[in-house]
């Protein structure tokens, strides 16, 4: 008798967390995601975290504003002008798929209603690219080249042009909540031989060292993209970021611009709702 | 809060086990230098311990052979950046730039005086902690049974 209860409590406990998980939806995470860091970096203002680990660590910081006084990425945000305004072999330009390039940076990433997908800012260059010249972003070898190269050039030139904008994506509904629960999930899931999740570094030890690394919050991972990093001594995508971090766990990594990236990216995004746009950016 | 955000995620926690038995390569892509995101692999990278550079070079790609070098050390495979890597997490005596996610293991054999347990603790850290971010070594293989032994062996000596 008393196990059988002890079953039923059981049940009962299970579907009562269950329903509570079903109960907290985007705006509530959201809301959960950033008291999270608020809490554990009380000395840090909120509208910081869009500087990385940077925002914890004053001596850290100083040296990134002396790297930001002649930054590395100028040059590839020269290169990014060029190709926005040079035209494409039909004789259109970006500037007439995407608009105002000082609106772009903040139109992506959004829900896709028609195509039931997440756009992105590198997947609608690459897009208009391709209706433009017949091709989209290659390798030499023609294969498709989405994290880095030509695509983070462009992207640098959008990002500087929209710098000062603020994050600000609509609350997930109806469909969109799929995407956004996959991004969620890939976010809290360990994965690779070492076993680590994207929280388990940026959530839950944010802020402590790895090796000799600190770890930066996730509030703010997307606001800076394309980056400059001295250790790879050209700039990449935000989805090179992920790729990186999948590897480091020694995981499979992931396609830049598939589908599982864009889903994190739209859930890391969305969490950074409030934060400035302030790509492109550098980091050591 | 942590506890929230593991509600939320529920769901999601799914170990994705990839590269099951290729830790050798994963240093062969570090060694080649080549790809990117081998830079970025600040935490499970770099070939040894950058005190140790003949060390390295000399070191078999092969697990299998470097089990039977009788010169790795558990203190080499504790500071080896592709076996143990206990210093991405912990302080240890005589380790270049720690972490700090773990505590510091000074005095470990004194807080744990049983090998068992300490044996237990580096096997599957999940044992104790489901949470953790500590690596499970040996259900994931990142070390065989003689290398846990060994670093076991070395952190006792703390
Ligand atoms: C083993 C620890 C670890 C895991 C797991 C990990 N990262 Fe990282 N990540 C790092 C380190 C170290 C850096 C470089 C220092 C920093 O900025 O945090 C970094 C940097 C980043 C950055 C760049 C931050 C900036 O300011 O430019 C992003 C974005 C990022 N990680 C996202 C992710 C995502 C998404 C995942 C999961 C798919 C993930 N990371 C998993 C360790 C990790
Ligand atoms: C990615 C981080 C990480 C790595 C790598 C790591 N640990 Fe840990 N370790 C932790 C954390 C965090 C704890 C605290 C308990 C917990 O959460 O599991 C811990 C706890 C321990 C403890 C218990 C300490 C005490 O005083 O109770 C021992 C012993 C230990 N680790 C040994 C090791 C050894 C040996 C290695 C390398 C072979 C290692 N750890 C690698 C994160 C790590």
């Amino acid at each position: 008798m008393k196990k059988a209860f002890t079953a039923v409590a059981i049940v009962v406990a299970l579907a009562a967390s269950s329903f509570s998980t079903a109960q907290a939806g985007p705006a509530e995470d959201l809301a959960a995601f950033q008291g999270y860091y608020a809490k554990l970096f009380p000395n840090v203002p909120a509208a910081d975290f869009k500087d990385g680990a940077y925002a914890l660590d004053a001596a850290l910081k100083e040296q990134w504003q002396t790297m930001e006084e002649f930054p590395p990425y100028e040059p590839d945000v020269d290169a990014g002008k060029k190709m926005w305004e040079t035209p494409f072999k039909d004789g259109k330009t970006y500037a007439d798929c995407m608009g105002d390039v000082k609106a772009v940076r903040g139109k992506f990433p959004h829900y896709d209603a028609e195509k039931d997908t997440i756009a992105t800012l590198e997947g609608a260059l690459n897009a208009c690219k391709t209706a433009g010249d017949g091709e989209g972003f290659m390798d030499k070898e023609g294969k498709p080249l989405l994290n880095k190269g030509k695509i983070a050039q462009l992207a640098a030139y959008i990002a500087m042009e929209g710098r000062g904008g603020k994050i600000d994506i609509p609350t997930p509904e109806g469909k969109a909540v799929a995407w956004y629960d996959k991004g969620k999930n890939f976010y809290y899931a360990k994965r690779g031989q070492l076993n680590m999740s994207c929280a388990d570094c940026h959530t839950y030890n944010a802020g402590k060292k790895i090796r000799a690394d600190l770890l930066s919050p996730a509030i703010g991972h997307v606001t800076h993209w394309p980056t400059y990093r001295s250790a790879d001594g050209e700039i990449t995508t935000l989805h090179n970021r992920f790729m990186g971090c999948n590897t480091m766990v020694r995981a499979n990594k992931f396609k830049a611009q598939g589908d599982e990236y864009k889903a994190l990216e739209y859930f890391l995004t969305y969490m950074s709702n409030g934060q400035e746009w302030n790509g492109p950016g550098s980091r050591k | 809060m942590r506890k929230l955000f593991r509600n939320l995620a529920m769901s999601a926690v799914v170990s994705v086990l990839a590269l099951s038995t290729s830790v050798p390569s994963a240093y062969a892509a570090d060694d080649a230098k080549k790809a990117d995101e081998a830079k970025a692999a600040d935490v499970a990278a770099k070939p040894a311990d950058a005190a140790k550079p003949a060390d390295a070079a000399a070191k078999p790609a092969d697990a299998a052979k470097t089990e039977e070098k009788k010169e790795v050390t558990g203190k080499d495979l504790a500071f080896d950046r592709a076996k143990g890597n206990c210093l991405a997490c912990h302080i240890i005596a005589g380790g270049d730039l720690p972490g700090n996610i773990g505590p510091p293991l000074a005095g470990v054999s004194q807080r744990i005086p049983d090998k068992a347990k300490l044996r237990a603790q580096v096997y599957d850290a999940r044992v104790a902690n489901p949470d953790t971010i500590m690596i499970p070594f040996g259900p994931m293989g990142v070390m065989n049974d003689e290398e846990i032994d060994k670093v076991v062996e070395f952190i006792s000596t703390l």
